[in-house]
C-alpha cells in the first residue's frame, strides 16, 4: 500500500488543528470579534458567550467546574503561573530571605517547570529534584520520602514528553492532600489523550496547551482548584484583572473557542484513538526490536502513553539517523538536533548512557496516523539504522569484541 | 537543519566507506595509518585510515567510518577523497576551514570539520610513528567561527 510522504510522527511536539476546531474558531475572528471584557454591548456578550462555552468544554474534560479554568497563552505560562504563583502565595518568609519554603519536582520535567523552580531556588526557596528510577516513573513513595515540614508545593508532570512514562499522579495527589501541600501537574502530554478527573486524581493545579490536542497554538489552560482546598495564587502580570485576577490580558477569544472545541472532541474520541494507537505503538516496538540488534525501548514497559515511543539504537547517531529517513518526521534525543549540543537530559536522567541518548528517536503518533504509515516508517527506520551501522566504527569495534567504555576517547 | 546539496550528496553517497582491516589487524600493518577521534558520548566518532604507497610516500587509498550527524559523515567522506594521491605533508596541510568552505557547513557544525582535520592528523601521525618518522606536535590551530556569528 502506498503512503503519502512526508509522514508526521512528531505529534508530541505539536498536532495539526482539527478542521472542526478551525471551523469553530473562524466566526470569532470576524463577526464575533468583540472583547469579552466589553460588558455593555452585544459584541462583548457574543465573545463572552464563546469563551463561556469553551470554559465549560474544558472543565468537562477535566472533571472540573468552569470557574476553575484560567486561560493562558500556553502550558509554559500555565506552569510559570502555577509554580511561582503558589510559591509567592504560600511562602514561609518574605522576599530577600532564605528558608522561604520547600518545593519538590523531578529532574525529567519540561524546561517550563525546571526553570521556574531553579529561579525560585535562587530567590530563597529550596527545591528537591527527584531522580526517576530506570523505568522513568516517579512514585508516591519517592515523593513521600522527600516531604519536609516546610514543603509548600509538589510539581510533577503527568506524562513525560520525551519517553511518555506516566507518573503516579493520583497517589501523589492523595499524599499531598493528606499533608496539606499544594499539588501541581504539568499535564501537557496527558490531557486529551488519557482520561482525567481532577477530583478522582487529587490534582490542585493542572497545566496544558491547546496545540497538543488538535487545538490552536498560543492558548493554554491552568486549572486552579476552588474547593477542598481552595488554592490561591499571586498573579505574575498586572493589568485588567481578567481570569479572576490571576491572568490579566485581553482573552484570545478565537484560540479559546478552538481549545474548547478540541477538548470536546477529545472527550468523544480519545478512548477510540488511544486503543488504536496503542496497537500501532506495540507494532513499531515489536518490529524494530525484533529486526535490529542493540536497540531498546526507553521507559516503563506498560506505564506509558499509548501514542508515543522512544527507542535507542546502539552505535548510530540520532541526527544522522533522522537524515537517513527524512520523509518520516520524528524527533531525537541527539545533541545535534538542538543548539545546546547536549544529549537529552531526560534520557540521561533515566541512566541511559550518553551514547544511547545520542542514538534515540521519539516517535509520536496522532489520530490521523494510519497503519500503512506506521508500516512504511518501520521499513525506513530499519533500513536507516542498517545503513548507518555499515558506516559506524563503533559497531565494528563492538563486533570485534572491543569494550567501548574502556577506550580513552579524546573529548572535545 | 536544512543542509546544502554537497553535504547531502556526501551523506547519501558517502565515498570510501570501510577499513583496511580490524583494529587488531591494522595495528600491525606498517603501510596503514589509523586515526580514531571523537567520543561516543559527544555524539561523534570518526575513524580514518590511510594506506601509504611506501615507494612513493603518497597516500594511495583512504577509508572512513563515522558515528555522527550528517555533517560529520560528509566531512569525513570528503576528507578521504582529498587525501588520495597526496603526500603526507600535503595531507597535513588540509584545514578544517577548507572542508567548511567546500561543504558549506553551517556554523553549528564547524566542530564536525574540526574533528575531520583531527582524524587526518591522527592517521598520518599513526603512520609516521609506525615507521619511525618524526611526528610534529599536533597544534590546535583550528579556525573556529567567532562566537558572535553562531
Amino acid at each position: 500500500m502506498s503512503v503519502k510522504t512526508p509522514i508526521y510522527l512528531d505529534n508530541a511536539a505539536t498536532t495539526p488543528c482539527d478542521p472542526r476546531v478551525v471551523e469553530a474558531m473562524l466566526p470569532y475572528f470576524t463577526n464575533d470579534f468583540g472583547n469579552p471584557g466589553s460588558r455593555n454591548h452585544v459584541f462583548g456578550w457574543n465573545a463572552e458567550a464563546g469563551v463561556d462555552k469553551a470554559r465549560e468544554q474544558v472543565a468537562a474534560l477535566l472533571g472540573a467546574s468552569d470557574k476553575e479554568i484560567i486561560f493562558t497563552s500556553g502550558a509554559t505560562e500555565s506552569n510559570n503561573l502555577a509554580i511561582k504563583g503558589v510559591a509567592y502565595m504560600y511562602e514561609k518568609a518574605p522576599a530577600g530571605s532564605t528558608g522561604r519554603g520547600h518545593i519538590i519536582t523531578s529532574t525529567i520535567e519540561h524546561k517550563a517547570v525546571l526553570d521556574p523552580c531553579k529561579r525560585l531556588a535562587k530567590e530563597g526557596f529550596e527545591v528537591t529534584f527527584l531522580e526517576p528510577p530506570k523505568d522513568g516513573v516517579i512514585t508516591a513513595a519517592q515523593v513521600k520520602a522527600a516531604l519536609r515540614p516546610d514543603t509548600i508545593l509538589v510539581t510533577l508532570m503527568w506524562a513525560n514528553n520525551e519517553i511518555g512514562t506516566i507518573n503516579e499522579i493520583p497517589e501523589i495527589g492523595a499524599l499531598c492532600h493528606e499533608k496539606g501541600i499544594v499539588f501541581h501537574t504539568d499535564a501537557t502530554q496527558w490531557v486529551g489523550k488519557m482520561p482525567t478527573n481532577v477530583e478522582r486524581d487529587n490534582v490542585d493545579l493542572l497545566s496544558f496547551s491547546g496545540h497538543k490536542l488538535y487545538g490552536p497554538k498560543g492558548v493554554g489552560v491552568l486549572y486552579v482548584r476552588r474547593k477542598k482546598p481552595r488554592v490561591r495564587l499571586v498573579a505574575l502580570q498586572d493589568g485588567g484583572g481578567q481570569e479572576r485576577n490571576m491572568r490579566s490580558g485581553t482573552l484570545n477569544v478565537p484560540g479559546i473557542v478552538g481549545l474548547g472545541k478540541a477538548c470536546e472532541l477529545a472527550m468523544q474520541e480519545m478512548d477510540r484513538d488511544g486503543e488504536r494507537l496503542l496497537k500501532l505503538r506495540k507494532k513499531i516496538e515489536q518490529a524494530v526490536t525484533s529486526r535490529l540488534d542493540y536497540c531498546q525501548v526507553n521507559g516503563h514497559a506498560d506505564k506509558r502513553l499509548p501514542h508515543l515511543t522512544n527507542i535507542s539504537f546502539g552505535f548510530v547517531e540520532g541526527e544522522g539517523l533522522m537524515m537517513a529517513m527524512k520523509d518520516v518526521c520524528v524527533s531525537s534525543g541527539s545533541a545535534c538536533t538542538s543548539a545546546s549540543l547536549e544529549p537529552s537530559y531526560v534520557l540521561k536522567g533515566l541512566g541511559v548512557g550518553d551514547e544511547l541518548a545520542h542514538s534515540s528517536l521519539r516517535l509520536s503518533m496522532g489520530k490521523s496516523t494510519t497503519e500503512a504509515e506506521v508500516d512504511y516508517s518501520i521499513e525506513r527506520i530499519v533500513s536507516a539504522v542498517q545503513k548507518l551501522r555499515v558506516l559506524s566504527p563503533l559497531y565494528d569495534m563492538h563486533k570485534e569484541g572491543i569494550d567501548l567504555s574502556k577506550i580513552e576517547w579524546a573529548h572535545h | 537543519m536544512a543542509y546544502g546539496p554537497k553535504i547531502i550528496d556526501h551523506y547519501e553517497n558517502p565515498r570510501n566507506v570501510g577499513n583496511f582491516g580490524t583494529q587488531a589487524e591494522t595495528k600491525t600493518r606498517k603501510d596503514i595509518g589509523v586515526g580514531l577521534v571523537g567520543a561516543p558520548e559527544c555524539g561523534d566518532v570518526m575513524q580514518l585510515q590511510i594506506k601509504v604507497d611506501q615507494a612513493t610516500g603518497k597516500i594511495a587509498d583512504a577509508k572512513f567510518k563515522c558515528f555522527g550527524c550528517g555533517s560529520a559523515i560528509a566531512s569525513s567522506s570528503l576528507a578521504t577523497e582529498w587525501l588520495k594521491g597526496k603526500t603526507l605533508d600535503e595531507g597535513m596541510a588540509i584545514r578544517n576551514t577548507d572542508l567548511v568552505q567546500e561543504l558549506s557547513l553551517p556554523p553549528v557544525k564547524i566542530h564536525c570539520s574540526v574533528l575531520a582535520e583531527d582524524a587526518i592528523k591522527a592517521a598520518i601521525a599513526d603512520y609516521k610513528t609506525k615507521n619511525g618518522m618524526e611526528v610534529e606536535d599536533h597544534d590546535h590551530d583550528h579556525d573556529h567561527q567567532p562566537a558572535a556569528t553562531r
